[in-house]
């Protein structure tokens, strides 16, 4: 059986691209592979990780939701890194990695913008050329983070193609690196894709679950009960995940977007709703029809709203280490509102997808003593669209 | 013998090299796409390359997004596209027929069954964009216990390694993409990779054909110049198909194929 070093998570994963593609991801994969063993690097790492990313986050036990169900919530911050979002520890990882390839120039795909805003923000901050591709539709919807991106000094270009989405902006991407891969870093913004992406963004996205399981140890003298978070591609859960795989103790669960509900179709239950096929570089699963073509996801959250998922999710599913859940967009406004009002704190709408699910559970009683939370990210971005769903106009009277 | 080993052997009796066109299958619809292929073999075509749409094509240019597109919004499916190909070889049993598709396509269904229905459907070779010579071998293995040749492309930048393993998996031919970058006759191909051609001979490599960026018979000219043996255009037919009013169209893509093919003489 192939290892994850090869990029195989069990029978999902592999690096399914263009021929042309291969040299520029095997030259990635060997930088990578000495990079984590070169303490020079890790140090270098770190040092960004705390002073200008702000790690480590903090971990905060809830103060009103919780104590009367007899369950200690406890929320990962990683919504107080710079940027905004989990999304920052890994792009200064890929960027410390260009810049060692002798890279000049990054591309990325956005979908909420999220990505697009963390490489914008590395690209600034180590002088390299930056240009985010973005569905057509997404830039409509999402003219603020644009906005943040342009100010940054990021290019940012419309995707007319294909579904004018996410999945279209990592194909124009691909595209871009297939003729640029030479003076490129294709800078991916998730757990997904070619061999090495899902294990490099694992390896720099795991100090979440790291520094949270040291800190829930210190509090708490034990580990949780079950550790969740929300699954669009699954950065932020592998993050999570990866510290507490070998403690078969602790539950882990994924949270999908279950959007106007699985009975509709429009979702993005990838992994409870698609089956295994290929896309973007890896064989995982995938939201598809009868022939093998790629069907649009849907979800409120726009950094959940992907027809694929990592690979190494499909694993953990298929062994039953980790399980996967739904939750709808009415049940995540509903936990986005429930957090803001009772601890002051506005998650991102993909947050408040695991938020949503680990206050089912604790309402049914089955949350345990002590649950961690992964809060991937701040809500900000995401007042505008809660204020037309609650049907609340920002624009000023006349 | 294959019907590309008795194609090439008959093209270099002929001291000839190979014209293949390209089209999207159901481009612009099914009845179209049968005519299509017929007017490529009376313009002179000597193989045909043939893709099946996909929704999400990543190693196309917009021309051939495009035609996926469309075909996939007039309902072409993979099982259509066979039905075309099954018409097509009830009038021709000679021309070899290559498929271009994508990895998703190929994994639906039991393990070979993708390509026992394309050896059914009458297909010669298939080549998949998104696998790469790195993951080839169980669709290569696949392929040919189906009686299919596995075509592999050869980049500019590819390694001896990767051409080696080339060598060693694919049959049929060798698509050789003239340069970096995705299908499209916005970027015009290289002529420079002799040497490359040398290296997939000297590793014994099935026949290279080049392709990509591909648009004009001065280009066909350069590509057999350059060590190929055959040439491929998708592209530049692609759009004719698409800008040309459906009265004039078989007689637009005749010529187009004729002027292309006239190239093609070495000697």
């Amino acid at each position: 059986m192939k290892t994850e070093n090869e990029g195989w998570f069990g029978s999902f994963g592999g690096c399914y691209v263009p021929e042309i593609l291969l040299p520029a991801l095997e030259q990635l994969s060997n930088a990578f592979a000495t990079a984590r063993q070169d303490p020079e690097f890790q140090k270098e790492l770190s040092d960004l990780l705390a002073e200008y990313a702000g790690r480590p986050t903090p971990l905060y036990l809830c103060r009103q939701i919780g104590p009367d169900t007899g369950t200690r919530l406890y929320l990962k911050r990683e919504d107080l890194v710079h940027g905004g979002a989990h999304k920052t520890n890994q792009v200064l990882g890929q960027a410390l990695l260009a810049k060692r390839l002798g890279k000049t120039r990054l591309i990325a795909e956005t979908g909420a913008g999220q990505h697009g805003v963390a490489t914008a923000l590395v690209g600034a901050l180590f002088g390299l050329k930056t240009r985010i591709y973005m569905g057509a539709k997404d830039v409509a919807r999402q003219r603020l983070n644009v906005f943040r991106m342009e100010l940054m000094g990021a290019e940012v270009v419309p995707v007319e193609c294909g579904a004018k989405t996410l999945k279209d902006a990592i194909n124009e991407a691909l595209r871009d690196w297939a003729a640029s891969y030479t003076d490129t870093h294709y800078m991916l913004g998730t757990a997904a894709g070619p061999h090495p992406f899902p294990l490099m963004v694992r390896e720099f996205q795991r100090v979440i679950g790291d520094e949270a399981r040291e800190q829930i140890l210190a509090r708490e003298g034990r580990l949780p009960d079950s550790a969740l978070a929300c699954v669009g591609g699954g950065s932020n859960a592998i993050g999570l995940f990866t510290a507490f795989v070998p403690d078969k103790e602790v539950a882990l669960i994924g949270v999908e977007p279950a959007g106007k509900g699985l009975h509709t179709g429009e979702h993005g239950m990838t992994l409870q709703a698609g089956r295994p096929g290929i896309l973007h570089g890896s064989k995982t699963f995938i939201l598809q029809d009868e022939h093998g073509q790629i069907v649009e996801s849907h979800s409120i959250s726009a950094g959940l709203d992907y027809p694929g998922v990592g690979p190494e999710h499909a694993h953990l599913q298929a062994t039953g280490r980790a399980k996967y859940v739904g939750v709808t967009d009415d049940e995540a406004v509903a936990a986005f509102r429930r957090l803001s009002a009772c601890e002051g704190i506005i998650p991102a709408l993909e947050s408040a997808h695991a938020l949503a699910y680990a206050f089912k559970l604790m309402e049914r009683g089955e949350g345990g003593e002590v649950m961690l939370l992964n809060l991937s990210g701040r809500g900000d971005k995401d007042v505008r669209q809660i204020a037309d769903y609650m049907g609340v106009s920002l624009e000023g009277k006349a | 013998m294959s019907r590309y080993k008795t194609m090439f052997a008959s093209l270099r009796e002929k001291k000839q090299g190979a014209f293949i066109p390209f089209v999207m299958l159901g481009d612009p619809d099914e009845t179209s796409s049968l005519e299509i292929l017929h007017s490529f073999v009376e313009g002179g075509a000597d193989a045909l390359e043939l893709g099946i749409p996909f929704s999400d094509p990543v190693a196309d240019g917009p021309t051939i997004q495009a035609a996926a597109l469309r075909a996939l919004s007039n309902g072409m499916t993979p099982k259509k596209a066979f039905e075309i190909l099954r018409k097509f070889r009830e009038t021709n049993s000679i021309t070899p027929i290559g498929l271009l598709v994508y990895a998703n396509l190929v994994v639906q269904g039991e393990n070979d069954a993708f390509f026992e229905q394309a050896k059914a459907a009458g297909v010669d070779s298939v080549l998949v964009a998104d696998i790469p010579s790195k993951e080839a071998a169980p669709f290569c293995e696949s392929a040919k216990k189906s009686g299919i040749d596995p075509v592999l492309i050869a980049a500019p930048n590819s390694s001896d390694d990767q051409l080696k393993m080339i060598a060693e998996l694919s049959s049929g031919y060798t698509y050789v993409v003239s340069r970096a970058g995705v299908t499209g006759a916005e970027t015009k191909a290289e002529m420079k990779h002799g040497q490359l051609i040398e290296k997939l001979k000297d590793f014994g490599a099935p026949p290279p054909v080049l392709g990509f960026g591909i648009s004009s018979p001065e280009q066909v000219r350069e590509a057999l110049e350059s060590g190929a043996v055959g040439a491929i255009s998708g592209s530049a037919i692609v759009k004719l198909i698409a800008s040309t009013a459906p009265e004039k169209r078989n007689e637009t893509i005749l010529q187009f194929i004729r002027g292309m093919k006239a190239e093609t003489q070495l000697s």
